[in-house]
Order: structure tokens, then C-alpha cells, then sequence
């Protein structure tokens, strides 16, 4: 049941993303380009989805536990720390370069454009090592045993 | 990097982003998780120990065939300009991938989920990597004349 509910959650995220023209990296970049050939529909993206979630989300904590596990398990960490500021700082360089985002990647998948075949494995490979980094001494919290 | 203007889209951006935002809420009240895809993708291919990945394949699964399936009912759906030069697609996959690793969030993690929940971890992110974001479309068309 749950990778039959997990396929249906991906498909309605990716359809949204390609009627969303987010697919299209061309159309991320041109929302980047504010001095230039600025196209703010990404905007109205993240409006239509932050709001959904947000209404939806206080509908779906109403309950004791989601319906498929014991309990709701979401992020509990306050810290603007360093791990934090570095990566999202990193990404957004890979953003601006290549228009795409992990989930626009994978959409654009199927499409076999050239660039997306390099991108995508590169992605992975760095979440891969990304996850190595945050074990370094420099991005662990400060006053605590390493 | 020559690719071309896009047309501004409000109200396919905003279905889309609802979509988007409707896929979370399904994330949240199925599997009590955020729906960010580099997590999911991190946790589908084994690379953190968080619990079931049966559901975050299928997800991932549902991502890649979202396209295909929009192209059936709407062949015209998908206009799609890829940046085209591999080296740079490699290394732009390469930091969204560290980047969002070491940074814990992507677009969707951090700015659909992270936002939704008012988190001022999320938004200090999204701040910081649409900022880097912009400044680096700026600098590859403006300065360096891309």
C-alpha cells in the first residue's frame, strides 16, 4: 500500500511541477534574471504550493499520527547554523547555473535532453557527498563533543 | 548559455504550484514527512538511514513519470530549453547536490514544506539560496555576457 500512496504523491508533484512549467529550466533562469527577461510565474509556484501546505498541513496535524506510520516525524532543528547557510549558498550557485532543482531534475528526466543527463548523476553524486561534508569537524554544532 | 525568453504563465504556475502544495499535504497526512525531493531522492537510494524507502522510490518514480504521462493527454505540454554545455551541467548537478545535502533542503524542503510550517530556519535558506541564485544568473548573463 505504501509504495502505491508514495507513486500517487510523486505523480501529483511532478504533474504540478510540469503544468508548472518548472520542468523547463529555461523558464527557472528567466525568474532568476531579474534585470533582464524576467518571468516571475515561479513566484506564483511557490504562493499556490506554500499556501496549500500550509492550510494542509494544520488539517493533516489534527490527527494523532499520519495514516500510514506511528507518528509525525518532521524537522525539529532551529539552528541558522553554518551547515545550513554553506549548502543552501552552494545550491543556489548550482541553481543559477544550470536552471535545474532536484525535483524539476527528475522530472526532466524522461525528456533525455543532453543536459539533464549530465546534471542528474552529478546531483546525485554530490547529495551523496553532501552528506559526507556534514560530518566534517567545521559544520558540526558549536560547545558540542565531535 | 543562450536560451530563450519564456512566456509569463500565473495561473498555470499557480495550478501547478497547488498541485505541488497538495502532493506535501498528501506526504504529510499518509507518511508524516516533508515532502522535500532531495531528502526523498538522499533516502530512495540509500544514502541516510530514515526508515522506510519503499514509499520515497516510488515517489521518486512517480517524479519521472509525471512527464510522460502529461504528454499523453497533451503532446504540446512539454517546451523544454536545457542549458547545453555538459560541463557545466556536471558541476552545476554536483553543487545543487552537496549543497542541498549539507543545507538539509531543497526548493521544495525548505521553501514549500519549510515556509509552509513558518520556519525561520527554512526561510533564512531560501533567502540565502535564491539570493545566490540570482546573483549567479546575474554575473554568467550581465557580467560575463553568457
Amino acid at each position: 500500500m505504501r509504495p502505491l500512496l508514495g507513486l500517487l504523491c510523486g505523480l501529483v508533484f511532478g504533474i504540478g511541477l510540469v503544468v508548472a512549467g518548472m520542468s523547463d529550466p529555461a523558464k527557472v533562469l528567466n525568474f532568476l534574471d531579474v534585470s533582464g527577461v524576467w518571468d516571475p510565474s515561479l513566484a506564483f509556484v511557490m504562493g499556490g504550493a506554500i499556501v496549500t501546505a500550509f492550510v494542509g498541513y494544520r488539517w493533516a496535524w489534527r490527527r494523532t499520527a499520519p495514516a500510514m506510520m506511528d507518528r509525525f516525524d518532521v524537522p525539529s532543528s532551529s539552528a541558522i547554523d553554518r551547515p545550513l547557510l554553506v549548502g543552501a549558498a552552494l545550491f543556489g550557485m548550482g541553481w543559477g547555473i544550470g536552471g535545474f532543482c532536484p525535483g524539476p531534475a527528475w522530472t526532466a528526466l524522461p525528456l533525455l535532453a543532453p543536459g539533464t543527463l549530465a546534471f542528474l548523476p552529478a546531483m546525485l553524486a554530490g547529495l551523496w557527498l553532501g552528506g559526507r561534508l556534514q560530518a566534517l569537524p567545521a559544520f558540526q554544532p558549536k560547545g558540542e563533543p565531535t | 548559455m543562450l536560451l530563450p525568453p519564456t512566456e509569463f504563465t500565473p495561473w498555470a504556475s499557480l495550478f501547478g504550484g497547488i498541485l505541488i502544495g497538495l502532493s506535501a499535504v498528501m506526504v504529510m497526512a499518509l507518511f508524516g514527512r516533508i515532502a522535500g525531493i532531495a531528502g526523498i531522492s538522499r533516502s530512495a537510494l540509500g544514502m541516510s538511514g530514515a526508515g522506510d524507502r519503499s514509499w520515497r522510490i516510488a515517489f521518486v518514480a512517480g517524479l519521472v513519470a509525471a512527464p510522460v504521462l502529461v504528454s499523453l493527454v497533451d503532446p504540446g505540454a512539454i517546451a523544454q530549453s536545457v542549458p547545453s554545455s555538459l560541463p557545466l551541467m556536471i558541476g552545476a548537478g554536483l553543487l545543487v547536490g552537496v549543497g542541498t545535502a549539507l543545507g538539509s533542503g531543497c526548493t521544495s524542503g525548505h521553501g514549500v514544506c519549510g515556509l509552509a510550517r513558518l520556519s525561520a530556519r527554512s526561510l533564512a535558506a531560501v533567502t540565502t539560496f535564491v539570493g545566490f541564485a540570482m546573483l549567479t544568473v546575474f554575473l554568467i548573463r550581465h557580467v560575463f555576457g553568457g
